[in-house]
This record gives structure tokens, C-alpha cells and sequence, in this order.
């Protein structure tokens, strides 16, 4: 009954992560919408979400190419929004890292937030899962969210165009950051991180080429660590 | 303006550095264990990145030649302010949405 079972553990993670689908069609359709306002066309904007699959990596690179800075910058500054995938990763490879090869590449192109999060709850929660189990759950959780970020970049990238200025745009970017960020900080560490990283950012925003931003993220990092190790001392004393 | 080359080096790169980023651990590390010291600097990659992004972009916007907008901050301020509470991303970033337009109803 192997295969029964691998089927309703796909089933089980496509279940949880249906909900996602309410974050990712604003997202992804404002992706859409912000790149064919940068002058992209819609295959440029199609390959970048097929491609990169990152949704906060795509707006720093897209912010950052619309302020001309130089594409190691862009790229730098992108990859290092998108580091915590290798967290992701690393957090992973004990429940996943004995699939096959193939298998743990198609899985590292899909590690997203959404299958991400929801993955490693339900095997840290059910010890007894199969390893064909689990790789079904995590592809389950993938189904619901990577065709619709997809399918709504394309969206909001036919319907771009049709969006009036005084909607204001340039600041639905940095508003979904900040929901996004809220959520993000769960400890005192955390919170610390990301004072120092603004601190940093508007001491910095002068040098050019958005390298403040570099800094920023840098010190934020830093600190962050920091911090950890000190209330961690504290707690043993 | 964007340019084409710029713009397939920054696609191409970008997916080639987070699929590596993403493929790294789970496809080539294994079970071996990774330094304490570089989980915890890793462990507070996002949340240094992204707000160093915004605070500029919210404090001096673009869109009105980096005069800081009362509209805009309110905003912003709202929106974190709400994720920190609810933890729900999508009610902050509505809730922002009507703090930004009834600011620039109001104010503009």
C-alpha cells in the first residue's frame, strides 16, 4: 500500500498549503504589474519568475535595476535577500537528504517560503513518515503555489499597463516588504536586527550604488547573531 | 531604462545563485553538521535585508523626488505595526493600502 500512502501524503500537502494561494496571487500579479512598469516585456517578466521562483529576490533586483545600479550590485544585493533559501536548504537535508539526486534537485528548485515552512513542521511532527512520503508532501505543497506564482506574474504582466498612477504603486513594493516583516520578527534578536539594519540603511543611503544596502544587511546580521549569543549567555548564568 | 543584456545577466544569475543557494545543503552538504556561528548569522539573513531595503524607500520615496510624505510613513507604519501584532500579511498589507490612499485623499 506504498503507493496509496504517497499519494495521500501529496494530497495532505497540497491541503495545507491551498491557503498560500490568497498570499500569492496579489503578490505575484504585483510582480507582474511593477515589472512591466520598470519596461520589462511579458516574456522577460514570465522567464525572471520561472527562472529566479523568489518573490522578494525579483523585487530588490527589479527595484535596484530601475535605480541603474551595476549588476554585481543587483545581484549581490538579491542573492543576499534570497540567503535564507540556503537556510532552508540546510534545514531540510535531514528528512529529505537521502531522496534521490533528481529528486533533491527538483525539491531545491521548489524550496520556497510556503513549502518550506510547511514541510519541515509536518516532519518535525511525524517522525514516522517515509522518505517517499515526505517527498510527496513537500511536492503536494508545492502544487497550489508555484503555477499560480507563475500564472498571476503573467497576469499582472498583461494587465500592467492598465493600472492608473495615482494607485501609487511605487509603494505597494515597500508595503508588502514591511507585512512581510512584521511576522519575520519573533525574538528580541530578530527585532534587533532589523533596528540596526534600518539604522544602518538611512545612515548609509548616501553611497552609491545601493552598496548602504550592503552594510545594512551586514550590521543587521551581526547584530542579530549578537545578540542571540547574549541572551543565550544570560539564560545559562 | 533597463537594458537587455543587463537584465538576462541579472534573470540568469539570479536563478543560477538561488538555485545554488537552495540546492547547496540538500543536495551536496548532506547530514554533515555546519558551523554554530555561520546558523546564527544566516538565521538573521532576511530579516536584516529587508528592512534596510524599505527604510530608505519608505522615508524618502521616489515618487515625490525623495521628499519624505506623511502619507507614505503613516502607511508604512500601519503596515508594520499590524504585522508585528496580527502576524497576518495579507490584512497589513490591506490595512496599509487604505492608510496610504486616505493619507494622499486627505493630505494631497
Amino acid at each position: 500500500m506504498a503507493s496509496s500512502s504517497v499519494k495521500s501524503a501529496y494530497w495532505k500537502g497540497f491541503r495545507d498549503a491551498t491557503p498560500f494561494i490568497v498570499v500569492i496571487i496579489p503578490f505575484s500579479t504585483l510582480f507582474g504589474v511593477i515589472a512591466t512598469e520598470a519596461g520589462l516585456s511579458v516574456f522577460e517578466i514570465l522567464s525572471m519568475s520561472v527562472v529566479v521562483i523568489a518573490g522578494a529576490a525579483q523585487f530588490t533586483a527589479l527595484q535596484l535595476m530601475t535605480e541603474n545600479a551595476p549588476t554585481f550590485v543587483v545581484l549581490a544585493s538579491s542573492l543576499a535577500v534570497n540567503l535564507r533559501m540556503a537556510m532552508y536548504s540546510a534545514s531540510l537535508t535531514p528528512y529529505l537528504g537521502a531522496a534521490p539526486g533528481w529528486q533533491r534537485a527538483i525539491m531545491a528548485y521548489f524550496t520556497v517560503d510556503q513549502s518550506y515552512a510547511l514541510s519541515v513542521l509536518k516532519f518535525e511532527t511525524e517522525p514516522k513518515m517515509t522518505l517517499p512520503e515526505r517527498v510527496a508532501y513537500f511536492m503536494g505543497t508545492v502544487s497550489p503555489v508555484c503555477p499560480n506564482w507563475y500564472l498571476f506574474t503573467l497576469v499582472g504582466a498583461l494587465v500592467g499597463q492598465s493600472i492608473p498612477p495615482w494607485m501609487a504603486l511605487d509603494f505597494a513594493v515597500p508595503i508588502t516588504f514591511l507585512a512581510m516583516i512584521g511576522p519575520m520578527l519573533r525574538t528580541g534578536a530578530h527585532l534587533v536586527a532589523a533596528l540596526v539594519s534600518v539604522a544602518l540603511a538611512l545612515c548609509f543611503a548616501w553611497v552609491p550604488y545601493n552598496l548602504g544596502l550592503m552594510v545594512a544587511g551586514l550590521g543587521g546580521m551581526m547584530a542579530g547573531a549578537q545578540t542571540e549569543v547574549i541572551v543565550a549567555r544570560r539564560a545559562d548564568t | 531604462m533597463i537594458s537587455q543584456t543587463e537584465l538576462w545577466i541579472v534573470i540568469f544569475g539570479l536563478g543560477l545563485g538561488s538555485f545554488g543557494m537552495r540546492f547547496l545543503f540538500l543536495g551536496l552538504v548532506g547530514d554533515r553538521p555546519l558551523p554554530a556561528w555561520l546558523l546564527r548569522h544566516l538565521r538573521y539573513t532576511a530579516v536584516a535585508i529587508l528592512p534596510g531595503l524599505v527604510a530608505p524607500l519608505a522615508v524618502w520615496p521616489a515618487a515625490t523626488g525623495g521628499e519624505t510624505d506623511p502619507a507614505r510613513l503613516a502607511a508604512a507604519a500601519t503596515t508594520l505595526t499590524l504585522g508585528y501584532v496580527t502576524k497576518n500579511v495579507i490584512l497589513s498589507i490591506l490595512a496599509g493600502g487604505v492608510v496610504l490612499f486616505g493619507g494622499l485623499y486627505l493630505l494631497g
